[in-house]
């Protein structure tokens, strides 16, 4: 008996990829799944930062998926190379900075790199026709499959029968007949497959799994841009993207502001890298600024950092400013009045 | 068999798994690997992944928000 055929899937914790890789399996595939982490994925992080998120389930769902279907998981660090795909997008964004089909083409490509590497025979992904506006739409589909370079070698289980045959297909190393003709928005056809398959446990359907889909992230995201002069970020730059507060008052610095216990402890890990404040008679949040503030600006910042923290309504407040180096000074300041923190501010 | 460790600290998950994944990739079977890690979601995570790529996890433990987890480098 000739050896099973290897198909490399990219799986995201999400419905749709579950059920393409228990299709192939049904099929005699031997599977493996890649995860790729760009440094935006929902996944995890904001859990672990904050306090009241804490005792929530902190499964990885790609993990949690793959032990599932009984297949192996290579998770694979794509942060350094996905600034490119974000940067410039050939395609252009979605409705926020999401770059979905350069980046659905990028993570195909990489998967193919792979599965050559690995000497796997083809890639599936669980796309639907249709499902997502952007990188999974008739005309869509196709240029990914095409600019990926993987061309008759990327499969997609769920809907395969609204496509052209590819060559896992012709070959014979699957039978078409068995796989799905999904398409559209609706979930039921999804839903109803994971019932006949017995899965009873699944992450919310597809599509939020990734910052760049949120507003609110895609703005804060576009004034850093706009504030340093340059398109360009770090890993911090973007997991900062997901804390606190964030406060413009001036053009030449933002403030982070903690909101609870868990931000505060993460953000203290940031302080030999920003100027930070804090209130010191009162508790209140720890405070970053980032940028280059003036005395003047230190004191609004510190004004506003007491309007955050239990002495909003005293008189005077002490609030300590630290510097980089370690090196901390008090300065004394009456709280802002809410009046005059301008909503133009919140960023 | 050797002993092996890495410091994650700092990393939020999957960071941590994917450094000790990157890890192994170069030990030996039989290989320990400790993984430190601030991230506490890393108790779960990596020995979810030891499960499914034939890894077992010899110990886990955790004191304060730091973790620790040792690996011995299966199949």
């Amino acid at each position: 008996m000739s050896e099973a055929k290897k198909a490399a899937v990219l799986v995201s914790g999400g419905l749709d990829s579950m059920l393409a890789v228990r299709v192939l399996q049904e099929q005699g595939i031997h599977v493996e799944g890649i995860n790729f982490y760009t440094g935006f994925c929902v996944e995890g992080h904001t859990h672990a930062i904050r306090k009241k998120d804490q005792k929530k389930d902190k499964r990885n769902n790609a993990l949690w998926v793959a032990e599932q279907l009984g297949i192996k998981l290579h998770i694979v660090d794509i942060v350094e190379e996905y600034k490119d795909v974000l940067l410039n997008p050939k395609h252009g964004y979605g409705a926020n900075m999401n770059p979905c089909l350069d980046c659905k083409i990028f993570m195909v490509k990489k998967a193919l790199e792979w599965m050559h590497k690995h000497q796997f025979d083809f890639i599936a992904t669980g796309e639907v026709v249709g499902q997502r506006p952007m990188s999974q739409r008739k005309d869509t589909m196709p240029v990914v499959s095409g600019e990926s370079g993987a061309d008759d070698l990327l499969v997609r289980p769920l809907c395969a029968k609204n496509l052209p045959p590819t060559l896992p297909e012709r070959e014979g190393w699957l039978d078409r007949e068995t796989l799905y003709d999904f398409s559209g928005r609706t979930r039921k056809p999804q839903m109803a497959l994971a019932k006949q398959f017995g899965f009873k446990d699944y992450a919310t359907p597809a599509g939020g799994c990734c910052f760049l889909t949120d507003e609110s992230y895609s703005v804060k995201l576009v004034d850093l841009w706009k504030a340093r002069g340059s398109r360009d970020y770090e890993m911090d730059d973007i997991m900062l993207l997901k804390v606190g507060r964030h406060l413009r008052p001036r053009d030449n610095f933002k403030m982070i502001v903690s909101r609870e216990e868990g931000e505060n402890h993460f953000l203290q890990g940031y302080r030999n890298r920003y100027i930070s404040m804090r209130t010191t008679d009162f508790p209140g949040p720890l405070v970053l600024i980032d940028g280059e503030a003036s005395e003047e600006d230190l004191i609004l910042a510190g004004r506003i950092t007491a309007r955050f923290g239990k002495g909003k309504s005293a008189d005077e407040v002490t609030v300590e400013i630290r510097e980089m180096d370690g090196a901390s000074r008090e300065i004394k300041v009456a709280p802002i009045s809410p009046s005059d923190i301008e909503k133009s501010w919140y960023i | 068999m050797a002993n092996f460790s890495i410091d994650t600290r700092g990393l939020l998950c999957p960071m941590p798994v994917i450094r000790a994944q990157d890890r192994v990739e170069e030990l030996s079977l039989g290989d320990h690997l400790e993984v430190i890690s601030s991230d506490p979601g890393a108790l779960n995570d990596i020995p979810a992944w030891c499960r499914i790529n034939g890894h077992a996890v010899l110990e886990k433990s955790q004191e304060g928000r730091e973790v620790r987890i040792v690996i011995k480098v299966g199949s």
